[in-house]
């Protein structure tokens, strides 16, 4: 037992990583399934004994091979991506349950264990990014989640995949490059790969020319993999044409993975809140996250297909989330941190809930949901509910994390962010508020008439996160408590 | 049980009744019977803390704590208790009428009605017993939501516009100036909790009380002070029950019910006394009232007429709370009072008109008083009641309004309040008098008109004898309230 516990870091990547090769090795849709459940839910209890040991003890640092850092590879946990682990783990194990039975509607057996394979190597992919201590690492994680998911993205059922799945990849290997080159930059200055070993080095020639360019590569970069606006043009696609259980995961996950590169690199290795607040940095992000809360809610306002509907307010979230970051105060980033993690379980929930649409009506444009909410009633309560989140009404999830955002606005004197940050919640209810009024406002159509509930696989998954929404939006302690312990490690660049 | 677990009661309640209502869908006589037996608990509760309070019980039970200043916690004090008292009884009288109304008019959907309904009385318990601001948010939300789908009821292109009106100003007005307002309220006070005396007391300039108080007031969407009071009219496609019970009484009265709380117990009604930062509010509510009053003139429609004499009459307990003298305030809670009984039955009159006639305007209304002489007369009584005259109750909380105003040197205004008074009887009585005094067109002879369904024409009598009665009881009131916002 000691020794499963000292290798628990080890375990959280190396467990999908080898359920990932089981399911191509036995192409065998329906063992696949089980493999991917069975580690699916292994990973998540690691991610949680993991996040118990740091809260016990602090930060774990794990040599891979033996090799000591800074020489070898190191995989060391905080409470920043214990966070983190947490959410992809726990988001990717609510999701699995559900995917067998739209999965398996569409494809035959060999194709869905490459779909599980192709599920577990971006779950691999992100967890490695997550637990890693070494810069170059984070790279090749980075990469293997990437490819992974552009394949599956690319099976969608829609022949549209295909050309998002191409533009992912291109954005997603521009990004990747961008990121690598920052890395390359780094190392030639300070011949360090590790990033507690950065971290110490960095600050005190943190002004160098070079260091600053890395830090330029490295935020174009992570910012084209979370999709911050402007760079965010390859998510609306990918996440619409896509099959509903990629968005969801992706969705859930990916983003947030992506955002925990920015704090990482921004706040732990750069020296903290003091130097971020030195650079150019608050200012550019606060407009573009600002930009990407109106914009992207008010594209999503004029969007027929509900998925690439909440894919444009994916990006509109995101601009919450950075617009927290940018304030670089332990409130607001609480608030980033903690919409971070309701975000993930809103958003995952809500495509959770399209899929469950599609698998029963082939369709998830808007007006063909005309009266779908007497047809599908679990359904559609819970994406009110999930909806109503998104919003941010009180009792749920969404308003613990826009109240700390909107909090750490005033606490910087900034009113006018306040407004801002309300405005846009009002277009959040605009765009919900238009499917809701659809579903439950109208005559059903002939179509929607024949329809029965969603089967109980796709529901109950759906209704685990729904109740997250809601138990979160009444219980900080996990939520918004655990975000602010992590940002005050962030402000003071502890690691 | 103790207070505590009584207050519990009147939010659990009328939940339970909506799981039973849900349940009886397909059998009507059955679900329409766990309404009124709900309504009757509810009101047997209410009248329990009433009670208590009235013995000066101020319980109070933090349910948990959220995060920092963010807690989920209740209490029972005078107003509040006052204003869960009229509409937990409202709701017994309306539940009849609802019933009259809904099979009279064929409505579909009235499981989902009722459901939505007994919510509704849910949420408006939890205002009423809030102890602080936060939770009461929580449960002012509730409200918008569950009686959303009251106003799109009748699914056509005009009730969802309705209802996408409704939401727009409710929701847009409580997200851009209620979460602001509770967030800034916090950073000053520390704190959301309601404390007689208020809370940003101490530590609020004139400036900033001011610009909080017009935060709160326009946040606080449902108290429909102009400009922000279009969702109201909207909001009268919805079947007449709940134009009656919730847009006269429980939504609208939820409203100024919140800006009186926050008078009182968040900014302090002595620091808006001696801070001045309520001036402005004076002046836009007494627009309010008359411009609303004005505008009722000119409506045909007799609910929409109603709508925006509602509108008006809201504005006068707004204005009460801007004064914010013990009288003045005093006037205000009463108001609360006379006024939902008044209105109700004017809506509850509207209803009774379009179902047994088929009518909804003002100028179709000639002669009916003959064929619906209870009706009519109900509603000649209501009318009298909101215009403010002996011998029924509208006259008490007026003269209050009118008391306080002086105490805070603003005689103006009961300036104000006559010429209001004056346009009240302009819009209302017209209606009286061609029912009972113009002739009833040619087809209406050889056809008549009929008296609406008893179960229609009973509540709205007992609310109309009740404004009668009330008259005579101005004392209750006045002891009642003393203890807690009377004159020192």
């Amino acid at each position: 037992m000691e020794f499963l516990q000292e290798q628990l870091p080890a375990l959280q990547v190396v467990l999908p990583l080898v359920a990932a090769s089981l399911c191509a090795l036995f192409r065998f849709g329906y063992l696949s399934w089980l493999i991917t459940l069975s580690s699916s839910i292994l990973s998540f209890l690691v991610a949680v004994f993991l996040l118990l040991r740091v809260l016990e003890q602090g930060i774990i640092s794990y040599e891979i091979g033996g090799w000591s850092p800074p020489f070898g590879i190191e995989y060391r946990v905080d409470l920043i991506n214990a966070f983190v682990l947490l959410i992809v783990s726990g988001v990717s194990a609510v999701i699995v349950p559900y995917t067998q039975k739209s999965i398996s509607a569409r494809f035959d057996s060999t194709e869905q264990s490459w779909f599980y394979c192709m599920y577990l190597l971006v779950l691999t992919g992100l967890l490695g990014v997550t637990i890693t201590g070494d810069a170059f690492n984070i790279f090749v994680f980075l990469e293997i989640s990437s490819l992974a998911s552009y394949a599956m993205i690319a099976m969608g059922r829609d022949r549209r995949g295909l050309t998002a799945a191409y533009q992912y990849l291109i954005m997603g290997t521009i990004g990747a490059t961008f990121i690598v080159i920052g890395i390359g930059l780094l190392w030639a200055m300070t011949g360090t790969l590790n990033l507690y070993d950065l971290a110490g080095r960095l600050p005190e020639i943190k002004n160098t020319r070079p260091v600053l360019a890395a830090l330029a590569f490295l935020t174009v970069g992570v910012s084209l993999k979370l999709a911050l606006f402007p760079l965010h043009l390859w998510l609306p696609n990918a996440y619409a044409y896509g099959p509903s259980v990629a968005s969801a995961f992706l969705a859930g996950t990916a983003t947030k993975v992506a955002i925990y590169l920015l704090l990482r690199f921004f706040f732990t290795i750069f020296g903290g809140a003091t130097f971020f607040t030195e650079t150019p940095l608050p200012e550019i992000l606060k407009i573009l996250a600002l930009l990407a809360m109106f914009a992207a809610s008010i594209v999503a306002i004029f969007q027929s297909n509900i998925k690439r509907m909440l894919a444009y307010s994916s990006v509109a979230q995101i601009g919450f989330i950075v617009l927290g970051i940018s304030y670089a105060t332990e409130t607001s980033l609480t608030g980033a941190m903690t919409h971070m993690f309701n975000h993930a379980i809103m958003k995952a929930g809500l495509f959770l809930l399209l899929g469950a649409i599609m698998f029963r009506l082939g369709s998830v444009k808007i007006e063909a949901l005309s009266g779908i909410g007497r047809k599908m009633p679990l359904t559609m309560a819970g994406f009110v509910i999930l909806g109503l989140s998104l919003i941010g009404a009180p009792g749920t999830a969404g308003f613990i994390s826009k109240w700390y955002l909107g909090l750490g606005a005033l606490e910087q004197g900034e009113w006018w962010i306040l407004v801002l940050i309300v405005s846009a919640s009002l277009l959040t209810m605009i765009y919900i508020g238009r499917v809701v009024e659809v579903a439950y406002f109208r005559e059903p159509t002939d179509e929607v008439v024949q329809l029965k509930e969603a089967p109980s696989e796709m529901l109950w998954p759906a209704y685990l996160l729904i109740a997250a929404a809601i138990y979160f939006g009444f219980d900080t302690s996990f939520s918004a408590d655990l975000a602010r312990q992590a940002a005050v490690l962030l402000v003071n660049a502890v690691y | 049980m103790t207070t505590i677990q009584v207050l519990m009661s009147t939010i659990m309640i009328p939940l339970i009744g909506t799981f039973f209502i849900l349940l009886l869908n397909r059998f009507s006589n059955f679900r329409e019977t766990v309404t009124l037996i709900t309504s009757i608990l509810l009101f047997a509760a209410v009248y329990k803390i009433f009670i208590c309070v009235m013995d000066g019980d101020r319980s109070e039970l933090l349910i948990f704590s959220i995060t920092t200043g963010l807690k989920f916690s209740f209490h029972v004090e005078p107003l509040g208790a006052l204003f869960a008292l009229v509409a937990s009884f409202l709701w017994i009288v309306n539940s009849i009428y609802s019933i009259g109304y809904m099979r009279g008019n064929n409505e579909p959907r009235q499981t989902q009605f009722y459901a939505a309904f007994a919510i509704a009385l849910s949420a408006t318990m939890g205002i009423a017993f809030s102890a602080n601001l936060f939770t009461l948010f929580v449960f002012y939300e509730v409200l918008t939501l569950s009686t959303y789908p009251l106003v799109a009821h009748r699914a056509d292109p005009n009730a969802r516009i309705g209802g996408r009106i409704y939401l727009i100003y409710l929701i847009g007005a409580s997200i851009v100036f209620f979460i602001p307002a509770l967030l800034w309220t916090l950073i000053l006070a520390g704190n959301l909790d309601f404390k007689m005396g208020g809370i940003i007391s101490d530590v609020a300039s004139p400036g900033t009380t001011g610009i909080l108080l017009a935060l709160f007031v326009f946040g606080i969407g449902k108290a429909a002070l102009m400009p922000l009071h279009r969702w109201l009219p909207s909001a009268m496609v919805a079947p007449t029950p709940v134009s009656a019970l919730l847009h006269a009484v429980a939504v609208v009265k939820a409203g100024v019910f919140t800006i009186l709380k926050v008078v009182i117990y968040v900014i302090g009604s002595d620091h808006l006394l001696k801070t001045g930062a309520s001036e402005w509010l004076i002046y836009l509510a007494s627009f309010s009232l008359i411009a609303a009053s004005v505008i009722a003139l000119t409506k045909d429609n007799i609910k929409a007429r109603l709508a925006y004499s509602t509108v008006s009459q809201l504005s006068y307990i707004i204005l009460a709370a801007a004064i914010a003298t013990p009288l003045a305030l005093m006037g205000a809670a009463m108001h609360i009072v006379t006024h939902a009984f008044g209105k109700i039955t004017l809506f509850f009159v509207a209803g009774a008109i379009h179902t047994s006639a088929h009518k909804t305007r003002v100028s179709e209304l000639n002669g009916i008083g003959l064929s619906m002489p209870f009706t009519m007369l109900a509603f000649f009584i209501g009318a009298l009641s909101i215009i403010g005259l002996p011998p029924l109750v509208g006259v008490w909380s007026k003269l209050y309004i009118a008391l306080g105003s002086m105490e805070g040197d603003n005689s103006w205004v009961i300036a104000v309040l006559i010429i209001s008074s004056l346009l009240n009887v302009a819009y209302l009585m017209p209606i009286v008098i061609k029912a009972f005094f113009a002739s009833a067109p040619k087809t209406e002879t050889t056809n008549p008109i009929s008296e609406a369904p008893w179960l229609c024409v009973v509540p709205l009598s007992l609310t109309a004898l009740i404004c009668l009665i009330l008259f005579f009881l101005p004392g209750y009131f006045e002891s009642y309230l003393t203890d807690f916002l009377g004159p020192k």
